[in-house]
């Protein structure tokens, strides 16, 4: 039988499910589809549109957020996966209107054209530079490897990372 | 795109997960990390009407390192078994599980993906596959009936294929000791960093008394399923490292492979990398080189 046209008789597990989890520090409970990605839900279910949707297979690094501390691609994960769950996305990272080190850094270096990787990059480098200090050229460029940039050619975001390893009090 | 619908699943215990399996068989899919297994799902290139998230699970992941040896729980994060490996003193053979895992997609890939996802997957191009094949694990299979363990060539039986049946999971990977003088190297080349491997080689060796006793070799991207170098094993042990054998070794069994081409590069592109990656991996295993000679790959 095709899976589409599965009746709710023949379920044999959920189609849906009641997840409680915390984003930036505020927690939210919703009811979702199982088949719903985490980035599709913090962005239509939350409202927090700042992790983007790029490639949907892993690659691009665009929605990458942090998942108990680890930087994850929220394309590869479902919603219901992240049930009782912290998250971290670009939303958490400034304080009010503050930016966030990195944030001032990617602004202050040409870390950034368009934007679109920007929130994916900035989050890659928080896990990166939270645990790295003095971090080398080809160490910022493995840790950033799984973020694609098509603007800037990687040079001003290097150039960031090494100002935020500088500037970021940790 | 987005998958098309399907039964979620997310048992608490072994026992329940293999009962689900029993019940749905073929019906059903196993997500642990999920880093190929979603792609699949996005792009509806895999339909399951039930999807068992091993998430959950209790009891199926975790590493305990003895006398030597590594127990791997299946859902082990990579990212958790490479900063394992970091923190241990390097030189051993399970340097180049740690250095396999650093080949890996990128720190947001091994953070999510598993050890024993990686191998279930296989993909004959994966890094996991070649580096358990070379250091002669065991892998655990369970079904709800009982437990079987098989040996890494008995598991990994073609293109994306292994001889786990669709009631069976994949619960443990054995890494046993290896003698004291035992080194290990994984050298690999892709096209961009995180990349599958266009070839890699994994490589164990051990030498004693000037003389190499035991050894094991495998390789990622070289066939259609991550193969093992069983001649130039047998060749190796009982000679002492010598670089003119070692080149004869690895060139004669590179040129038996037959690698399919891709648009990276004939066959013949990829006999060369199998050639001078294991000539590199088996002289740094051997200690006959150091790690730098291999950066020019």
């Amino acid at each position: 039988m095709d899976v589409d046209e599965r009746t709710t008789a023949d379920h044999v597990g959920l189609r849906e499910k009641t997840i409680t989890v915390t984003v930036n520090g505020d927690s939210y409970q919703r009811t979702v589809p199982v088949r719903r990605s985490l980035v599709d839900f913090l962005r239509e279910d939350l409202g927090l549109t700042g992790s983007h949707v790029g490639c949907e297979q892993g690659v691009c690094g665009a929605c990458t957020v942090l998942l108990d501390g680890e930087p994850i691609r929220a394309c590869l994960m479902f919603a219901v996966q992240a049930d009782g769950n912290e998250l971290t996305t670009v939303e958490g990272l400034a304080s009010g209107e503050e930016l966030h080190p990195i944030q001032q850094a990617f602004w202050d270096h040409h870390g950034l054209q368009c934007g679109f990787c920007t929130p994916g990059f900035l989050l890659t480098t928080y896990d990166f530079l939270r645990e790295k200090h003095g971090a080398t050229e080809p160490e910022i460029r493995e840790a950033l490897s799984g973020n694609l940039c098509r603007c800037t050619g990687y040079q001003g975001i290097v150039r960031s990372v090494q100002a935020a390893d500088e500037t970021w009090e940790r | 795109m987005k998958p098309a619908p399907f039964d979620y699943l997310a048992p608490a215990d072994i026992e329940e997960t293999l009962d689900v399996l029993r019940e749905y068989g073929d019906e059903a899919k196993v997500l642990a990390g999920g880093q190929s297994l979603v792609p699949m799902l996005n792009f509806r290139l895999a339909r399951p009407a039930v999807l068992v998230d091993l998430n959950q699970v209790a009891g199926l992941d975790g590493i305990q390192a003895e006398d030597g040896a590594l127990r791997i729980g299946a859902t082990t994060r990579q990212r958790s078994l490479e900063r394992h490996l970091s923190s241990r003193p390097a030189g051993g053979p399970q340097d180049l599980l740690r250095q396999a895992l650093g080949y890996i997609g990128h720190p947001q890939i091994r953070a999510r993906g598993t050890v024993g996802g990686s191998l279930a997957h296989a993909d004959p191009a994966a890094e996991l596959p070649a580096a358990v094949s070379a250091l002669g694990a065991t892998l655990v299979i369970r079904n709800a009936e009982g437990t079987r363990e098989v040996a890494p060539d008995e598991f990994f039986e073609g293109f994306f294929t292994t001889s786990l049946a669709a009631e069976e999971l994949l619960t443990e990977i054995r890494v046993p000791p290896w003698p004291g003088s035992t080194r290990g190297a994984f050298l690999e080349v892709s096209r961009r960093r995180g990349d599958f491997a266009q070839v890699a080689v994994a490589a164990v060796v051990t030498v004693a008394d000037g003389r190499i006793t035991r050894a094991g070799l495998a390789l990622a991207g070289a066939a259609p399923r991550t193969v093992q170098a069983y001649s130039v094993v047998d060749g190796l042990v009982g000679s002492e490292p010598d670089a003119g054998v070692i080149a004869e070794l690895a060139g004669n069994f590179a040129a038996e492979l037959d690698p399919p081409p891709d648009t990276h590069g004939p066959a013949e592109y990829r006999r060369h990398l199998a050639r001078h990656l294991l000539q590199r991996a088996i002289a740094q295993a051997a200690g006959l080189a150091g790690p730098r000679a291999a950066s020019a790959a």
